[in-house]
């Protein structure tokens, strides 16, 4: 609050973000668009708590006992699936979004801790196939940049489908960040303000897209693991879908994911919560005697080891992380406060992704800015962060005595609000009750 | 002498062995398909010089990806035909299904008969000549590359489209958003005259063609965009 005058009272309603974003829309005419997730509060990780060990469980000694942390993904039919150090790999940021140094840190810090990187809207970079040792390519609706000889290069072969951010939305990159070099990658006319297909050209429904997986099996020789990507909407539905459709992995990116421009009212009020996405996604697993077998990967606002952990016992084999990766980076950092607020914007706000003026160099095509990011520095940090998000997950996983990330169950969890519980299918803290589950 | 042709049998051999050979670093040559029976995904992936026909219908994706082959496919081909082609030439003698030429980056695509709807829709730089008509959003969000119709053209040519340029003889039965008729000078007819040699039409008028490509209003987002 600016005032000291406690007889104020802002409306819930219409709050000071709210009267700011009637008045910018009857400025400009134009809605607001911009980079990031939901902003808005929503059920997560963060209303679960993790039953650790006690009388009637058995804790593994924290820093003594093994607690693996590997996966293995795309068993399903890949002749060779990725084997991953730790399930915390990165997810899919375009070079075009992001600038060529911030591609190629998240390729280095990846690299490092043993994990994947994943391409975006745009194509490959040499820079990013040169750093990740694992290298994930999105085959997206736009097609920009899709080329056979990538495809091969890859490690993996994301189908996206759409993203959490903007389920049912296609890619929008402003004229701003179509350089020269972008432009040249999309085949698009320099300084336009892209905006992608929100469907794939040459499929439809989920009978195409086994054929067109069969396809990209045909073209790669049945190598490289094949993942097909959604934003949470109708996820039980969707993740089965993808395993008739012949996926190796199904990767579930909820409403919190982030984007690099798209309007914030698709952002705020389209899609599901991380959390509400998950048992969907494992039930639907299941019950094609699936689960396991087809990898799970989840995204939308993982940030800790703690979401790490609560993601893998609801039944997650791996998540995705990318906002965080990007604050790990060094997006949003406080150093460049001044810069911000020249912006219009602070740090820990910043979200003009689209504008290309990022302050810290990563969401941006300008050379003088790109500059500031040191890629080498940039992938110390990430694979730090990525660290330390494995050792989280694994002291949570040893308090509920498991020898692998993998061995974590619902069972372990309980929610702190109706909500989340009902979400998550577990029972309230304290109680038996399983909100939408049980009659009580 | 001829070139040793070397044929495969789809009624006898997997598909995944057929296109794994096509695959071989060293191949050249010519190579005959036989029996496709309308499969999916034949000769898929080609990255070679070499000559291949496919000796009846195919089914989606033939000759997807196609790198610097020339493949003949002597039928009808399914949903996106040589998608994402990179170079060299695909030749349908038949009909084309949803979708032929999708997102291709180069080569040439010819299509003896007629294509259906989206025919080169999102293509990235190759040219489409289609010996009839083409169905409703043909050239839709199409970026660069050439797209030629002797026949008709469906509801919607050209929607969005960005810098490909668009060649009809006959009628269009609606222009899509931001796609206008654009003035036919010498270097397009030139150009025209070009591409229908390559497909083997070197009787066709360039001058009776028209030509239509992007307004490129709808290059900068504006609220009074109208789609």
């Amino acid at each position: 609050m600016t005032t000291s005058n406690w007889g104020l009272r802002e409306s819930a309603t219409f709050d000071r973000a709210t009267i700011a974003a009637i008045r910018n829309a009857a400025e400009t005419g134009i809605y607001d668009i911009r980079g990031g997730g939901a902003k808005r509060s929503l059920p997560h990780f963060d209303d679960l708590l993790f039953l650790g060990a006690s009388m009637s469980r058995y804790p593994l000694e924290g820093y003594r006992e093994r607690c693996d942390t590997d996966v293995l993904l795309g068993t399903r039919y890949a002749k060779f699936p990725l084997h991953l150090a730790t399930p915390v790999t990165v997810a899919g940021m375009s070079f075009g979004a992001l600038s060529g140094r911030a591609k190629e840190a998240l390729g280095r810090g990846a690299s490092e801790v043993g994990t994947s990187t994943t391409t975006g809207d745009g194509g490959m970079t040499a820079e990013e196939r040169g750093q990740s040792k694992h290298l994930v390519y999105q085959y997206l609706p736009s097609r920009y940049g899709m080329n056979p000889d990538d495809l091969r290069k890859a490690d993996a072969i994301e189908v996206v489908l759409g993203q959490g951010a903007k389920p049912g939305g296609g890619g929008m990159l402003l004229g701003q960040k179509i350089s020269e070099r972008v432009a040249g990658m999309r085949t698009l006319p320099q300084g336009i303000d892209q905006r992608s297909a929100s469907r794939h050209p040459d499929w439809t429904g989920p009978d195409d897209l086994a054929i067109k997986i069969g396809e990209l099996r045909e073209i790669t020789d049945w190598e490289k693991p094949v993942y097909v990507k959604v934003g949470a909407t109708r996820t039980y539905y969707d993740v089965k879908l993808a395993c008739h459709a012949g996926a190796d992995v199904v990767v579930v990116d909820g409403m919190q994911g982030g984007t690099a421009a798209t309007q914030d009212v698709f952002i705020e009020h389209v899609g599901i919560p991380t959390l509400a996405a998950i048992p969907q996604a494992v039930q639907a697993l299941q019950e094609l005697g699936l689960h396991r077998k087809v990898q799970l990967i989840v995204s939308g606002g993982i940030r800790n080891g703690a979401d790490v952990a609560k993601a893998m016992a609801l039944g997650a084999d791996a998540v995705a992380i990318g906002s965080a990766a990007l604050i790990a980076l060094g997006d949003n950092d406080p150093r460049y406060a001044a810069e911000y607020e020249r912006l219009g914007s602070a740090a820990g706000f910043y979200d003009d992704f689209q504008d290309g003026k990022d302050p810290a160099g990563i969401t941006t095509q300008d050379p003088d800015l790109a500059a500031r990011l040191d890629p080498v520095e940039g992938g110390r940090r990430l694979a730090n962060f990525i660290r330390v998000m494995t050792m989280e997950a694994q002291t949570i996983a040893r308090a509920c005595g498991k020898a692998h990330l993998q061995h974590l169950e619902p069972e372990d969890l309980v929610g702190v609000s109706i909500e989340a519980a009902a979400m998550a299918r577990v029972p309230l803290a304290g109680t038996s009750w399983v909100p939408g589950q049980s009659g009580l | 002498m001829s070139p040793h042709v070397t044929t495969y049998d789809l009624a006898t051999t997997p598909l995944r062995a057929v296109n794994q050979a096509l695959h071989a670093p060293d191949l050249e040559g010519e190579v005959r398909i036989e029996h496709p029976l309308g499969a999916h995904s034949v000769a898929v992936g080609v990255n070679a010089p070499v000559k291949i026909t496919i000796a009846g219908h195919v089914g989606y994706y033939a000759a997807g990806m196609s790198q610097q082959a020339e493949i003949v496919i002597e039928g009808n081909a399914g949903t996106g035909v040589a998608e994402n082609m990179m170079s060299g030439t695909v030749v349908v003698k038949g009909n084309a299904s949803q979708a032929a030429g999708a997102t291709a980056h180069g080569g040439l695509l010819v299509i003896d008969g007629d294509a259906a709807a989206r025919c080169g829709i999102s293509m990235k730089g190759a040219d489409i000549v289609v010996g009839g008509s083409v169905g409703h959003s043909s050239a839709f969000m199409a970026q660069a590359g050439r797209l030629v119709v002797r026949g008709d053209a469906g509801d919607g040519l050209g929607d969005s489209i960005y810098e490909t340029r668009i060649y009809v003889r006959g009628t269009v039965r609606s222009l899509g958003a931001d796609c206008v008729a654009k003035e036919m000078r010498p270097e397009h007819l030139e150009e025209l005259a070009g591409l229908l040699k390559a497909a083997g039409h070197v009787h066709d008028d360039p001058a009776s063609y028209t030509r239509y490509g992007s307004a490129r209003k709808l290059y900068h987002f504006a609220a009074t965009n109208t789609y």
